[in-house]
């Protein structure tokens, strides 16, 4: 009986995701009263870090057949691993190789799961976890009563803690398959945060009446090292790329700042950013219905107020 | 070219969300259903485009009660050609992918939609490719036939992939896939003369259900700040809320 956590490196070192879920794996095998371990997949170059986060064994494996993500080769590597340290419960973060994995290793394994857990389980005689439903407007509870449990961590959904001490890794050796997959073109993105991992987002809509105007939505992040979003119109018109829009039918986040300008707040937009810790909302019209769900409220002109708000957040930041 | 499309009907995405029976039961009374926005718009778009270029027949499938086949009409409408129903109400992932295994076998492709606005589970997907024993590519936002094989462009963290497989996978189809098609009057009267099947269920497990929903605890309120006053909203965002 353990924990293992499937850690994927990004480009060759663990992010902040891969110690939440390092995190996240202490509390539960704590509350279970059992131990910790990791399963690295693929080159880290802080793989023993992890041991910070209250892992108790790094294992590494790294093979040809891994560089190309195929779920089918991966979740048997897991499942194998699994059965060879004796690991009952399996977490993978919520991302969309985790989620390729979970839904596989449910069947491999025979166990219950649930993806896109946002906290740590609940103490009690039941296995219970719970995650955001319908769109963030409600949570469930699920109880696990199979002895092999499959879990996906949602990102950000709880901080890092310094649970231990940095570990040496060590290499496991397990049968890894071919990959049916075959990898033809890779393009990342740079220079900033991906949305689903930003921890500040600055997000702006139709208000901004053109795509020229979006300079002071990047100054405003610039200044707040945050990523840009914006609402579904927005990108549905070629002002912004696709890969920014949030809502129901975009990316969800869940961010500890969301800045929402010009933006109106329809159901569907908040269903994607309603889980952020603290909204600010910037409109001219004091009825928008996004003040209803937001912290902060600004009623105003954003053409005003946003560099108005650059120059506090630089002030801020200089003093 | 045999096409699977998996579609689930979902709350319209404007309902107000509530429960009974000790948090227990969705509250289903008032509630519009639609179909799943990604299963719709993206996976069968999508199907039916490839139907168009290449030829062949798709064929969409639903695991839920009568009250689903409002859904499969419109998906009949929208192009699909015929439709199985399994005759039984979903409450778990695993019980969906299961009952729609026992029915998956002979296709070139089966396309799921990226996750359902429900429970978000984005589990359905994954667990039929292991029972089919067939590659799985979830979020794919690009789909194209080239010869004998599928090219196929999906998110990953911090960025996008490409890659080349042969023979049939499952697919998750995210935005970007297709657009959305409304289905005209000719599509809605032939809808009603295109096979919908209704077959028993297999009688799958479950596995992990529901054991109680709750409310997310309410927003305190939301504090107004002066327009010209921003110094004071970034003390606020630093002092109280802690988020810079
Ligand atoms: C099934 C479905 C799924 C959807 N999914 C999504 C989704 O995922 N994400 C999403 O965002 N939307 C989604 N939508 C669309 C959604 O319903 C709204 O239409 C959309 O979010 C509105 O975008 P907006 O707020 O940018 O524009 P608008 O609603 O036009 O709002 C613009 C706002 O800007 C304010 N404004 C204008 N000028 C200024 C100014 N000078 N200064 C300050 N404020 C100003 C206005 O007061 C207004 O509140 C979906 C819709 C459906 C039906
Ligand atoms: N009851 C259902 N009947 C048919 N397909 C479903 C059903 N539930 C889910 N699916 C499919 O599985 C996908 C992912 O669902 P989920 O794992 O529940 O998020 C959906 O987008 C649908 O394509």
């Amino acid at each position: 009986m353990s924990v293992l956590i499937a850690v994927e490196p990004v480009n060759g070192t663990i992010n902040k995701g891969g110690f939440e879920l390092a995190t996240f794996a202490r509390l539960t095998a704590d509350q279970l009263g059992t131990e910790a371990n990791a399963l690295v997949l693929g080159n880290a170059s802080n793989a023993g870090e992890l041991g910070k986060y209250g892992i108790h064994t790094v294992h590494t494996l790294q093979h040809p057949n891994l560089e190309v993500f195929d779920s089918q080769v991966y979740s048997k590597v897991i499942a194998q691993a699994a059965k060879q340290l004796g690991a009952n419960i399996v977490v993978v973060r919520h991302t969309a190789n985790g989620k390729s994995i979970l839904g596989r290793l449910a069947i491999l394994m025979s166990a219950d799961a649930v993806s896109g857990v946002n906290a740590a389980p609940q103490a009690g005689s039941v296995f219970t976890v719970s995650k955001s439903v319908y769109s963030g407007k409600a949570i469930a509870h699920y109880q696990l009563s199979s002895n092999t449990k499959v879990l996906s961590l949602m990102g950000n959904a709880l901080q890092p803690q310094f649970l231990g001490q940095e570990v040496n890794p060590q290499a496991i050796s397990l049968e890894v398959g071919n990959p049916k997959l075959q990898l033809v073109s890779r393009e990342t993105e740079t220079g900033h945060v991906p949305l689903p991992e930003a921890e500040k987002v600055v997000s702006a809509g139709r208000g901004m009446k053109g795509p020229e105007n979006w300079g002071i939505v990047e100054e405003l992040a610039a200044a707040l090292g945050a990523t840009t979003a914006c609402s579904r119109p927005v990108a549905d018109t070629g002002w912004r790329p696709h890969h920014e829009h949030v809502g129901q039918t975009g990316v969800a986040i869940r961010p500890n700042l969301y800045i929402a300008i010009g933006i109106s707040g329809a159901i569907q937009h908040l269903a994607g950013v309603n889980n952020s810790k603290t909204i600010v909302v910037i409109n001219k019209d004091p009825e928008a219905p996004f003040f209803k769900a937001a912290d902060y409220g600004v009623v105003g002109d954003l053409f005003e107020v946003v560099p108005r708000l650059t120059e506090a957040v630089k002030k801020f930041k200089n003093a | 070219m045999k096409i699977l499309v998996c579609i689930s009907k979902t709350p319209d995405t404007t309902s107000k969300i509530s429960f009974v029976n000790n948090g227990k039961e969705f509250n289903s009374e008032g509630i519009q259903y639609i179909m799943n926005p990604y299963d719709e718009w993206y996976a069968l778009v999508r199907a039916v485009e490839l139907k168009e270029k290449n030829g062949g027949s798709v064929t969409v499938i639903n695991v839920g009660d009568v009250s689903s086949e409002i859904v499969i009409r419109k998906a009949l409408a929208i192009g699909a050609d015929d439709a199985i129903r399994v005759d039984v109400s979903p409450e778990s992932s695993l019980q969906v992918a299961k009952e729609i295994a026992a029915h998956a076998s002979g296709y070139d492709l089966v396309l799921t939609g990226k996750e359902t606005i429900d429970y978000n589970g984005a589990e359905v997907g994954a667990m039929l490719a292991e029972l089919l024993d067939l590659p799985y590519v979830s979020f794919a936002f690009k789909l194209e036939k080239e010869g004998d094989n599928w090219l196929v462009s999906r998110e990953v963290e911090g960025g996008t992939e490409t890659l080349k497989v042969g023979g049939p996978i499952v697919l998750s189809a995210a935005k970007g896939m297709a657009e959305q098609r409304i289905p005209n009057m000719q599509g809605i009267m032939m809808a009603k003369k295109k096979p919908l099947n209704v077959v028993a269920s297999i009688g799958a497990e479950k596995g992990s259900v529901v054991a109680s929903h709750e409310m997310p605890p309410a927003k305190s309120g939301v504090k107004m700040i002066a327009p010209d006053d921003m110094d004071t909203l970034v003390k606020l965002l630093h002092e109280e809320a802690k988020v810079i």
